[in-house]
């Protein structure tokens, strides 16, 4: 794709979110038309009486309103972070987990199950787990001198990773079975259908950290893709830029699972899916995997909480709807990796 | 022009030479100026680096890989200006490589490669250019081209620093030759004083005759040749 065609690509994705944006509201158990959206949001700007049901307005301000802005931000800051690894690892089967971030984030929520704490406590036990998780990893493998520093990492990441997995592990076998084990199942299969406008307004700020340094560091994140002493006689400062890249990925990750339990496959296929369609640029590769994390979690959210009687959880279906569509794109697709 | 026998690791005091390993003893000075203990992109804009051509990871084009050897002229969050790209085409020009700008780097073949990461070292507009074994892993035309290129560099003005494991690159490019030998400098000179049948026999433990070749042209090439031919 040329660069002159990018914006035009990226106008119409954005304006297929919107469409997918109304599609959500005007589906489920209480449909919310896009007149209606409108009216409210119209209201809520210039603090006029819109004249609707009140009902109307707390599903789309308290319920279904956080539940989509949710799943746009988490889809968007899984794929942004997944876009970051695979360069950075130079692997595209990379994903935003490879240093153990869900599995820390897994721990602290379970943990805060476990303990019977509330809902606040278990998410902020689970985004400084997931912070402490990465951390630990950086620093066992900063500590080792003498290999190749990225594989340290990985190696760190797996085993650290394999450890809070065994955590885990332990506190399900030992948590009552009535009351925490449904909870932690639950949780470890990921959910939107519990986010609040507070849980957006609260992660918000912790995505936009995340993302800012990697829009501002988007030229050099290309570098990182090279061999580490290329990109390093090519004049970049690899170790803090990895530092950097690390950190923002993680804060950006972490602050997902917190309000959304463990969602995989996004952070792993989306940049797929992206490097497909613009190259591996990062500039353009960054929003386009914004752009199509955020809508892939909403569909997928969409249809969780649409096509069944029960809700279907989002760690399940977001493979179950992913794989095809991305072997789909896979078999057709002419970039790509080689 | 570092010459090593195959089992040594010679990689090294290049990596030394570039600053992405301590220097053991001594200092690197480019212009006067210290190159130990420099910001990375300080060293980048006066040293520049061509690897041995590899497979990449993932399918940049060529010109955006030659892009990216003007990040030692951009701010730490900038992306590269037009002047860039305009640096970027210049460098393709020299390397007559300019009709694959738009290539992708994984899909062109072993000597476009190289060219390419040549090329790269031009938009880094460095005064020194250290090149690791760049006609490695090509075919025989290919070696050829990349020499001639090299050479044409050279005079142009940027110092050239090449590794080669064939003294015969030396005689075709080199001003100066330094042969190393189990990690020591055995030699130091012009390369027809420097590459003989001793010194090659001492580092490589082979015989070796160095014959003089017309070339046609008036000139004459000295040309290694193994076996005990003399």
């Amino acid at each position: 794709m040329t660069s002159a065609r990018v914006p035009a690509a990226l106008l119409g994705a954005c304006a297929a979110l919107v469409l997918l944006v109304a599609v959500a509201f005007a589906v489920g158990r209480f449909p919310v038309s896009a007149g209606d959206l409108a009216s409210i949001l119209w209201s809520r700007l210039t603090g006029t009486e819109h004249g609707l049901d009140p009902t109307i307005e707390t599903v789309v301000l308290r319920i279904r309103g956080p539940r989509v802005a949710a799943a746009l931000l988490i889809g968007a800051a899984l794929a942004a972070a997944g876009a970051a690894y695979q360069n950075m690892f130079r692997n595209p089967l990379v994903s935003p987990d490879i240093l153990g971030v869900s599995a820390g984030a897994a721990v602290g929520a379970v943990l805060g199950i476990f303990l019977s704490l509330n809902v606040i406590m278990i998410q902020s036990l689970a985004f400084a787990f997931g912070l402490g998780a990465v951390g630990l990893v950086y620093i066992t493998a900063n500590a080792v001198r003498g290999h190749d520093p990225l594989l340290v990492l990985v190696l760190a990441g797996v085993v650290v990773g394999s450890l809070l997995g065994a955590c885990v592990a332990l506190m399900k076998y030992l948590a009552d079975p009535y009351n925490q084990l449904p909870a932690i199942t639950f949780w470890l299969l990921g959910s939107l259908a519990s986010a609040s406008p507070e849980d957006v307004w609260s992660t918000l700020p912790l995505m936009l950290l995340g993302l800012v340094p990697m829009w501002l560091l988007r030229w050099r994140i290309n570098l990182l893709a090279l061999d580490d002493e290329e990109a390093r006689a090519l004049g970049v400062d690899t170790g803090r830029i990895r530092l950097t890249v690390i950190a923002a990925a993680t804060l950006m990750t972490s602050a997902s699972v917190a309000i959304s339990g463990v969602i995989g496959w996004i952070g792993l296929v989306i940049p797929h899916f992206a490097r497909m369609l613009v190259g591996p640029d990062f500039s353009r590769l960054l929003p386009t995997s914004i752009l199509l994390g955020a809508a892939f979690l909403l569909g997928v959210d969409t249809l969780a909480r649409t096509v069944a009687r029960i809700e279907i959880p989002l760690g399940v279906l977001t493979a179950f709807v992913g794989t095809p569509l991305f072997l789909w794109q896979l078999a057709t697709a002419r970039k790509g990796w080689q | 022009m570092p010459a090593g026998s195959q089992w040594q690791r010679q990689d090294h005091p290049f990596k030394t030479l570039l600053g992405l390993l301590p220097a053991q003893g001594g200092a690197v000075r480019v212009d006067e100026m210290d190159l130990r203990a420099r910001a990375r992109n300080e060293i980048a804009r006066r040293v520049s680096y061509v690897p041995q051509a590899h497979a990449a990871f993932f399918p940049f084009t060529v010109e955006e890989v030659v892009l990216m050897g003007r990040t030692a002229h951009l701010g730490l969050f900038s992306s590269p200006s037009r002047r860039d790209r305009e640096a970027a085409r210049g460098a393709m020009a020299r390397m007559q490589i300019e009709h694959l700008a738009a290539s992708v780097y994984t899909r062109i073949s072993g000597g476009e490669r190289q060219l390419t990461l040549i090329a790269r070292a031009l938009a880094q507009e460095a005064r020194v250019a250290v090149m690791d074994e760049p006609t490695a892993n090509l075919d025989f035309g290919n070696q050829v081209r990349v020499l001639q290129h090299i050479q044409a560099l050279a005079r142009s003005g940027i110092g050239v620093l090449l590794s080669t494991h064939d003294p015969d690159h030396a005689f075709i490019c080199a001003d100066r030759v330094a042969m190393l030998h189990d990690g020591r400098l055995a030699r130091l000179g012009e390369p027809g004083a420097t590459i003989t049948p001793e010194s090659l026999r001492e580092i490589y433990g082979v015989e070796v005759a160095v014959v003089r070749v017309p070339l046609g042209n008036g000139k004459e090439r000295r040309v290694c040749i193994p076996g005990n031919t003399l």
